[in-house]
């Protein structure tokens, strides 16, 4: 395996007496596509949180590419091409698609805020980039048609591409994609697990998901990371991951029992 | 810039700086002067708190740096010496410097909570100045000079306003000009990348997080404007009835700087100078219903958020379809 390039050391988080996350540790390749997976409640958005900026661990840390990102605002951490999508479907309601995606390069503007202001060179140009980026990556998710639509009056499917493309705009290294497929039928499911291959196929993104639907992170994940109640408890390819007892008894038993069988 | 657009903002300065001057002068209503020039420094107040609005945060406390910068602007006149072209910037940054102070706390809040803090604020600034020895406490500043000559490299800029024969059309026109500037960089903001990035932040700040905002940043930074102009209108409302009390500013005034973008519009950067200038006259007009003024504005203030709840230029919205 070559040189990590996101590394979870030890990460715990305690709120007051609950444990979410206790002891999580787990490296990430390169171009690798690994899922995180585990029941309702097992902490695995509490560990995206964290590895994303949003929730600083209690004790252990987050390396990225050497540096530690643990502990750094969200901004910081997306700065350095780590970012995450949301499991909700996270858009700027009131703007159109493109816009949303235009809005989102914020990260690779060269101009200050006051450049912005006065419309300087520099801040034009960062305009007219962003402007040819954001139809580059609305072909690149086929979101043509819909690209001067107003993002609140989008069905489901759209805001989690949409939602994607915002990710992809600030041109991360690292992309944290929180339940890609929820709520999706077969097809879509399929169309979405393409795109997600194409991402680190052709965009060269390392990918991390946190998944339910089972039949999709098994066909898509080169690896597997399963927790329960905060701890990690099983890490392999989707076949060891499988044919694994302690994942079977946590959680694919605990679904049988949930659909009566 | 399209040729209409161009054209409506032509009218707009043709009526501020000719046409208004024009029809008081035949009317000879010169007390308009003073009401035009309210609303215009209330509007200027009145457009820091929009931008506070465009941040998604609801500011009821204008008020609180519309008297600080009244009384920056009153000492350094009074007990320095300070000429008040120079007392006008200083105010507005002096308001920005506490309210980067105040923010950065604050600005964490969202929502009514956030809503709940300013409104306090316009209080504790009447109950600060009451207190201080600088300001006076309740007796406050008076008999402060008027604005002198401004002159540059020897060349009069602004004369003397005490040697002016209509000190009103100058205030006026003083007024206007902070308008006009005003809602320029207003315009501008909200049509740069800045107001696509408080958009962002309006609309979803955990989102604007993640993909690189330095959220805290950009709050402050617009609460900073915001209070800037809030300074800057209470500076110029001091040298006009030059006098300052801690009663200046109060909540109440607060409170109507957030109604005149709720009426004017939140989703336009007109809102609320327009708004400014309906409901100020509005109020005016209205004093004819006596002892139903109040019962009357009061209820037109609630059919108007019930008929339009994004203001009265989401009309034209409506109309043209959105910009």
């Amino acid at each position: 395996m070559t040189a990590p390039i996101l590394q979870v050391k030890g990460v715990t988080k305690r709120y007051g007496g609950l444990t979410a996350n206790n002891d999580v540790t787990f490296d990430v390749a390169p171009r690798e596509i690994l899922s995180v997976i585990g029941p309702n409640g097992a902490g695995k958005s509490t560990l995206f949180k964290q590895i994303a900026g949003f929730v600083t661990p209690t004790t252990g840390e987050v390396i990225y590419k050497g540096n530690r990102i643990s502990g750094l605002p969200p901004h910081k951490v997306a700065r350095m091409g780590v970012v995450r999508t949301f499991q909700e479907t996270t858009i700027f309601k009131s703007m159109t698609v493109r816009e949303n995606i235009i809005v989102a390069h914020h990260l690779r503007s060269k101009a200050s805020l006051l450049g912005f202001f006065f419309g300087t060179g520099q801040a034009q140009a960062d305009e007219a980039e962003f402007a040819a980026s954001a139809d580059d990556i609305i072909d690149f998710l086929g979101l043509q048609a819909i690209r001067n639509e107003m993002a609140s009056n989008l069905p489901q499917g759209h805001l989690r591409a949409l939602g994607m493309a915002i990710g992809l705009a600030t041109h991360p290294d690292v992309i944290l994609l929180d339940e890609p497929f929820a709520g999706m039928n077969h097809d879509e499911t399929m169309r979405m697990v393409n795109l997600v291959r194409r991402l680190r196929d052709e965009r060269g993104l390392t990918v991390l998901l946190v998944e339910h639907d089972m039949p999709a992170v098994m066909k898509i994940s080169d690896r597997i990371v399963c927790i329960n109640f905060g701890e990690k408890i099983a890490e392999g390819t989707p076949a060891e991951i499988q044919a694994n007892p302690r994942v079977i008894e946590a959680y694919l038993g605990s679904e049988d029992a949930a659909i009566g069988m | 810039m399209s040729n209409p657009r161009i054209l409506g903002i032509a009218a707009f300065l043709l009526a501020v700086f000719v046409l208004v001057p024009v029809f008081i002068n035949l009317t000879g209503r010169w007390d308009f002067y003073y009401t035009l020039t309210s609303v215009a420094l209330l509007s200027v107040a009145a457009a820091g708190v929009w931008l506070t609005f465009y941040i998604g945060r609801i500011n009821i406390g204008q008020g609180a740096y519309a008297l600080t910068g009244g009384y920056v602007s009153a000492i350094l006149i009074t007990q320095y010496g300070v000429s008040f072209w120079v007392t006008l910037p200083v105010a507005g940054l002096f308001c920005a410097l506490v309210s980067v102070v105040i923010g950065l706390p604050i600005l964490r809040l969202r929502g009514v909570y956030f809503a709940m803090v300013t409104l306090v604020l316009t209080e504790v600034a009447r109950l600060t100045a009451l207190a201080l020895p600088v300001t006076n406490g309740a007796k406050g500043i008076t008999s402060i000079p008027l604005p002198g000559e401004l002159s540059l490299f020897g060349l009069t800029i602004i004369p003397d306003f005490a040697t002016l024969e209509n000190p009103k059309l100058a205030f006026y026109l003083m007024a206007a000009v902070l308008m006009v500037l005003t809602y320029l960089v207003l315009w501008r903001i909200v049509n740069s990348r800045l107001g696509h990035l408080c958009r962002s932040l309006q609309q979803n700040e955990e989102l604007s997080a993640s993909i690189g905002v330095n959220t805290a940043m950009l709050r402050v930074l617009s609460y900073a404007i915001s209070s800037f102009f809030g300074g800057l209108a209470g500076a110029i409302f001091v040298a006009i009835s030059q006098s300052i009390y801690p009663s200046s500013f109060v909540v109440q005034d607060s409170v109507n700087f957030m109604l005149y973008c709720f009426v004017g519009g939140l989703g336009s950067v007109f809102g609320p100078m327009l708004g400014t200038l309906l409901l100020y006259f509005g109020w005016d007009l209205l004093s004819i219903a006596k002892e139903y003024q109040l019962l009357i504005y009061s209820g037109t203030m609630i059919a108007l958020m019930l008929v339009l709840p994004n203001g009265v230029l989401s009309l034209l919205d409506r109309k043209g379809g959105r910009k």
